[in-house]
């Protein structure tokens, strides 16, 4: 840090990865095991404007409503952090995840196989935007019942998209989802690189 | 952009930002990371206390949704008052790293991997 004094702390480069999936999954829970600060919340107050022609059943009665959205942090460097984002559970805030998917590296949708169903819009949503994701299993006490390939066939889901068993309490576990995560996108970029190469 | 109301405010969310409620520039999403100036410019204009805030706050770089999150106020809030400061010379943002699905960072990408390797 040579140089004047009086220079500002040197901004770190950011970037974020979502964790997604239905309400109650564990989204926070697994922000919380891998956050080197106690998740922080922000809330966006919403008009019934904002909401558009999505449902508004259980809030018409209300004037205004906020949306929650949790998120940790992880110094991945001096010069380098990632930020993890919780996105809202309710499916009525879906136009959020809009705003949150832009410049993400991807996702990780959390599953609850006691109810996959709460999940499936998440998954929709990253198939649609070609939004590469990995699906975390979080099995409920950490127990497992049904292997990753049995999940990936139930869902319908493509060879590359991984399928990790976890525990989202657990910080190893949470981690090793993010890490099966970033493979991907590593093995993604190398691909590009290849199909690059032949193309020249 | 000059109003010469200074007094009197209420402090609440709208209230704080002048009645605007869309900032006038586009340049902070949730994990732009916003550094005070420091020392300030020589003729900025004395902020507002919620303006005092931010610069504490932001004496290290910090992410627009934790500086939020800190001051218990929405994201569209602080982004109104974060314009001000930016058009005063009082802090400096980053924009978050770009991220384009046709042409990855390879570097970064492992860089993180090796981060989290690190957990």
């Amino acid at each position: 840090m040579a140089g004047s004094e009086h220079a500002a702390p040197a901004a770190p480069d950011a970037v974020k990865i979502l964790i997604a999936g239905g309400f109650g999954v564990g989204k926070t829970t697994m922000v919380g095991s891998v956050s080197e600060i106690a998740p922080l919340r922000t809330e966006e107050p919403l008009t019934v404007a904002g909401l558009g022609v999505d449902d508004l059943a259980g809030i018409e009665e209300k004037r205004s409503t906020t949306v929650a959205l949790d998120f940790g942090r992880i110094t991945i460097g001096r010069d380098l952090v990632l930020y993890l984002f919780g996105t809202p559970g309710q499916q009525r805030f879906w136009f959020m995840w809009n705003d949150l998917a832009v410049g993400a590296l991807g996702a990780v949708v959390l599953l609850d196989v006691r109810r996959p169903e709460s999940s499936f819009a998440a998954i929709d949503f990253f198939e649609r935007r070609n939004i590469p994701f990995v699906v975390g299993v979080n099995g409920f006490h950490g127990r497992h019942p049904y292997p990753p390939e049995e999940i990936r066939q139930a869902l319908a889901l493509p060879e590359r998209v991984a399928v990790v068993l976890c525990d989202a309490r657990e910080r190893a576990s949470a981690r090793d989802v993010l890490i099966a995560l970033v493979d991907r996108l590593i093995a993604d970029a190398d691909g590009r690189a290849d199909e690059g190469g032949r193309i020249r | 952009m000059s109003e010469g109301d200074a007094g009197g405010r209420l402090v609440r969310p709208f209230t704080l930002t002048g009645g605007r409620t869309r900032p006038s520039r586009a340049d902070f999403a949730l994990i732009t990371t916003v550094t005070a100036v420091d020392p300030p410019p020589a003729r900025a204009p004395r902020p507002q206390p919620e303006h005092l805030r931010i610069l504490k706050l932001c004496a290290e770089p910090m992410a627009v949704a934790e500086l939020a999150a800190r001051l218990d106020l929405p994201v569209s809030v602080v982004v109104i008052l974060l314009c001000d400061l930016l058009e005063a010379g009082r802090i400096t943002a980053r924009a978050p790293h770009p991220v384009t699905r046709s042409a990855p960072d390879l570097d970064l990408l492992q860089k993180v991997r090796e981060g989290l390797g690190r957990l």
